[in-house]
């Protein structure tokens, strides 16, 4: 599992907003990535050399501080938002 | 046995199980609603199939942080038996009371389709009415049941004799072309080191009566229940499995 965190965006005191960027981790099949990789090639998109299917999410949260945010999307992504077994994820600030 | 059966916004295997365990093995059965925190004294707790909160995010996710979850959790481990079937299954992995992860099916399909399952236990009560070896046809329909976990979890189960059932074809051999889904080892359901939780993908109640042309899942239903020992219905009626 791999945690990316960029310099929080300025905004309002005490609110944050993440984007989780949730992927198929490297090592495990990626059936939807694969299928529209094939349909790519099919449509004349020579070149494209993997696509990877994943989900993203956009957290706006209250938190004490930069730290608290981080703290509280780490957990809620390995508690929910991805399935530490077959995903990756990473957390990015975003301004609102 | 009393039995339990937790209902789920979007669970629709629910009257599919009760109808089994209370007409057919005449036991004592309710149903648990989600939202609940206690389970009612059920010692058999069945998550059934369905499309819970119409598997948001990824199969069983959601509900596997239901209320009742955390007393389905207190009774797993406590020993309590706990059955999951197809949606049910996914929860359970979900909730990391069974181990590993479903991905889509290997070719993106829905499967709706009867496949043949090898048992490979025949010392847990869930099995009581079939021997190893036996190859039994049941329904699965899913989309998500391409079953994964890394290698060394998937050696740890093996090693550890968690593999309960497995897709073989109708002779009993493992073939490529029989794991439709690409479930790594052919695995189509486990239980946990205690042998108290099983998860699977096929639908054992959508075939435990001879009207439905099928009654290979009876079995399962009926070791559900009976702790290990044989019921009437099922012995009256002769061995299961073939």
């Amino acid at each position: 599992m791999t945690s990316r965190t960029s310099r929080h965006a300025e905004g309002p005191e005490g609110r944050f907003v993440a984007r989780v960027l949730v992927y198929p981790r490297a090592e495990v099949l990626d059936p939807q990535g694969r299928a529209i990789e094939d349909a790519l090639g099919r449509i004349g998109f020579d070149g494209v050399r993997r696509i990877r299917a994943g989900k993203s999410f956009e957290v706006a949260l209250e938190a004490a501080d930069e730290e608290q945010a981080t703290e509280a999307v780490d957990r809620m992504c390995r508690q929910l938002l991805a399935n530490p077994i077959v995903e990756d994820y990473t957390v990015e600030w975003v301004s609102e | 046995m009393k039995c339990g059966i937790v209902v789920f916004p979007g669970s629709n295997c629910d009257h599919d199980v009760y109808h089994v365990l209370s007409h057919v093995l005449e036991q004592e059965t309710t149903f648990l609603w989600h939202q609940e925190t206690s389970l009612e004294g059920c010692e058999l707790v069945v998550l059934p199939g369905g499309f819970s909160y119409g598997d948001y995010l990824r199969a069983g996710s959601m509900a596997a942080h239901s209320p009742i979850m955390a007393a389905v959790r207190r009774h797993a481990e406590a020993g309590g038996r706990v059955l999951g079937i197809c949606n049910g299954f996914q929860m359970l992995l979900e909730t990391g009371l069974l181990p590993g992860a479903m991905r889509r099916n290997r070719d993106l399909r829905f499967l709706s389709v009867d496949v043949h399952l090898r048992v490979e236990r025949d010392d847990l009560a869930w099995c009581s009415h079939y021997r190893r070896g036996d190859v039994l046809r049941m329904p699965v329909a899913h989309a998500e049941g391409n079953y994964v976990d890394t290698g060394e979890a998937l050696d740890e189960l093996e090693r550890r004799g968690q593999v309960v059932f497995r897709y073989v074809d109708a002779a009993g051999r493992r073939e490529p072309a029989a794991n439709l889904n690409g479930s790594e080892r052919a695995i189509a359901g486990i239980c946990n080191a205690g042998g108290n939780v099983l998860g699977l993908m096929p639908h054992p109640e959508r075939c435990a009566e001879e009207m439905l042309g099928n009654r290979d899942g009876l079995g399962l239903l009926a070791g559900a229940v009976a702790g290990g020992g044989r019921v009437g219905a099922l012995a009256a009626a002769g061995g299961q499995g073939r």
